[in-house]
């Protein structure tokens, strides 16, 4: 720890900060360059005259070159003063006011993708090739083929609105009610980590019977700990390594976007969805805001487990700064 | 790492290539062939889309029959009733799968709709692996410079909340379209979102495919061919090129099958194939917002997604098994 450690992190900040750099120039590029029409003009109206939209060029900055605009949007993302084209309601403000609902829903999420992906991973390990085993082999398949926002409307069709179990979509604070806010979140929660629990479930399981055939573990049997005691603290203990770093980076993509699709079907109206709505009008500062925002938490979360891994590992090289 | 996958000593006869003797163990492997030769009649299926359009639908995929009747089992029944709810399957050479809003025949939709989706997932999986190979290829072979630009960008493109921006650039270019010099891609055209989501999944590509070559540019073989006065482009050619293979293969089958779900995705939030023109991503999202008065349209293609995106996962896993059981692929939709 220490030298090498710090120096690393350090290497993992610099590097952080030149990729959200990055992200931004390019989605800002992305809106500019391409030529889906000039935001003056669909800001001035359904017939708009050439003196509205020069007017419009002029309060917004449109007619300055385009580092100049790059630069002016950013610092209002720092300072709170980015403002909709189309709504005109503030960016920040708003993302605030989503991130509530998405964190809700991520966290939830999160904590059901892995409960149930140990939960079988180590039930299909342990009965491995038999009957069960296969069964759930298969589900977890169907579980990754199935696309989020499909099972979403199904879910919220036939246990909402069908069978009147949950309720329709839609979000309640926690504050205001907690119940409600689990009630309404359950189906959500299960529609994003179908496809988790399938896929972590199967890399759980090859990870535990391949650990079962290490040295150690034949070590321990043999030193006569009861089988439960080899499977928990020493079996378990190390397969879970893998699974705990894909969490890490899976818990930052989902609130880095991922979870737009869920947060459509459902009408959470968190930062996703209000992503999406932003991207349909083409309304650049939210989905510049909001990009900023995914990839923040992709790149942290990245780098967090970047770090945890060197800080456990002593196996690892710092020099080179970057898993394989 | 052993030339192509790894030989199990004594269990296979001696002589027989790498690729032999993969083949000879997915043949075994009965549940994988199934998973895809269904992939493959499905495929045929949406290729064969004219013809069942042609001589058992009688209509087209963008044909609306509004008011249009159809006799099921000697009823007459209009296929859009007065209150806009379309009818459901007849199981019947017309409207087999039922109609959608517009009174068009959704069977013949999901057929066409599957050639789009399939072609998308196909063109973007081998736009994938072209561009990951090369990037790959190139970063972990000559390094220096282009390494560090390439594992730049891959750790930017990788940074990018995947559908977010998959969803911002397919808006931006379906409105607009793109123009590059002589190069005109109209805003409604496929290759839009096939060049997205070719673009997205290179990281997952390119990042192991630079690992190997990495380590394959200190192997003993590739010192030998240097040795022997071998051009560098030629070492990655004929040396490099045909040991990362096996990653390429590998990744082939579940990479169609995540462009095929992200395609859905990108259309779901209407950025993908912009209508009329079809695909399963743009019927499920119709069929959504229809969810309570006809729950058949949001199923049906679904189901049909599903089934395809499965039957490739489940080949997939077979073909993993059998050329190289350690290999860790993870793709994310």
């Amino acid at each position: 720890m220490g030298g090498p450690m710090a120096r690393f992190a350090a290497r993992r900040l610099v590097s952080m900060l030149f990729v959200l750099f990055a992200v931004s120039v390019l989605v800002f590029l992305i809106f500019n360059v391409l030529p889906s029409g000039d935001p003056a003009v669909r800001m001035a109206g359904k017939v708009p005259t050439e003196t509205q939209v020069e007017a419009i060029r002029e309060e917004w900055g449109f007619d300055e070159p385009l580092y100049v605009q790059y630069a002016t949007m950013m610092k209002k993302i720092f300072t709170g003063d980015l403002v909709s084209y189309f709504t005109r309601l503030n960016v920040d403000e708003e993302i605030w006011k989503g991130l509530p609902r998405t964190l809700s829903l991520a966290i939830g999420a999160a904590i059901i993708w892995m409960a149930f992906a140990v939960a079988l991973g180590l039930y299909s390990a342990l009965r491995a090739g038999r009957f069960s085993d296969r069964l759930l082999t298969v589900l977890a398949l169907i579980g990754i083929s199935m696309p989020v926002f499909w099972v979403g409307a199904l879910l919220s069709y036939y246990l909402g609105y069908k069978a009147g179990i949950f309720p329709n979509g839609g979000y309640v604070e926690f504050f205001d009610s907690p119940t409600q806010w689990l009630w309404h979140l359950i189906l959500p929660w299960f529609a994003l980590a179908i496809l988790f629990i399938g896929f972590y479930s199967r890399v759980l399981r090859a990870d535990i019977l391949e650990t079962m055939d290490e040295d150690y573990v034949r070590t321990a049997r043999a030193k006569g700990l009861s089988e439960r005691r080899v499977l928990l603290s020493h079996v378990l203990r190390n397969s879970l390594i893998p699974v705990v770093t894909l969490w890490g980076l899976d818990f930052g993509a989902v609130i880095g976007g991922g979870a737009i699709l869920t947060e459509t079907v459902f009408n959470l109206q968190g930062v996703g969805q209000y992503a999406a709505d932003a991207i349909g009008q083409l309304d650049l500062p939210p989905i510049m805001a909001v990009t900023m925002f995914g990839a923040f938490f992709i790149v942290l979360l990245n780098a967090a487990v970047d770090i945890a891994y060197a800080a456990l590992d002593p196996k690892i090289r710092l020099e080179g700064g970057e898993r394989r | 790492m052993p030339e192509g996958g790894r030989v199990e000593a004594g269990a296979e006869q001696h002589g027989a290539g790498p690729w032999r003797l993969t083949a000879r163990r997915l043949r075994r492997n009965r549940v994988a062939l199934a998973f895809g030769a269904l992939f493959l009649a499905l495929v045929l299926a949406c290729l064969a889309a004219p013809l069942w359009a042609k001589h058992v639908a009688h209509t087209t995929p963008e044909e609306n029959h509004l008011s249009d009747t159809v006799v099921v089992d000697g009823e007459t029944r209009n296929v859009v009733d007065f209150l806009g709810t379309p009818i459901g399957p007849t199981w019947r050479g017309e409207f087999f799968l039922g109609a959608d809003g517009n009174g068009r025949d959704i069977m013949v939709r999901l057929l066409y709709g599957g050639r789009n989706s399939l072609l998308i997932g196909i063109a973007a999986a081998l736009g994938t692996i072209l561009l990951g190979l090369a990037l790959g290829l190139i970063a972990g072979y000559y390094r220096g410079w282009a390494d560090g630009v390439i594992s730049r960008a891959m750790e930017v493109l990788w940074a990018f909340p995947v559908i977010l921006i998959g969803v911002a650039l397919g808006t931006a270019l379906a409105l607009g379209g793109l123009r590059l010099g002589p190069l005109t891609i109209e805003g409604d055209s496929l290759a839009i979102p096939i060049l997205i989501i070719a673009v997205i999944y290179i990281p997952y590509l390119a990042r192991p495919v630079r690992g190997q070559a990495l380590a394959l540019r200190e192997s003993e073989f590739v010192e030998a061919a240097r040795a022997q006065g071998m051009g560098s482009a030629r070492i990655v050619f004929s040396e490099v090129l045909p040991n990362v293979a096996t990653t390429v293969v590998v990744f082939l089958p579940l990479l169609v099958a995540n462009a095929v779900l992200l395609e859905a995705a990108l259309s779901f939030l209407g950025a993908g194939v912009q209508p009329p023109n079809p695909s399963w991503g743009t019927m499920i999202s119709e069929g959504v917002d229809r969810i309570v008065s006809a729950p058949h349209l949001a199923i049906v293609p679904g189901a049909m997604l599903v089934l395809t995106v499965l039957s490739l996962n489940v080949f997939g896993e077979g073909v993993r098994d059998a050329l190289d059981p350690r290999a860790r692929v993870r793709i994310e939709h």
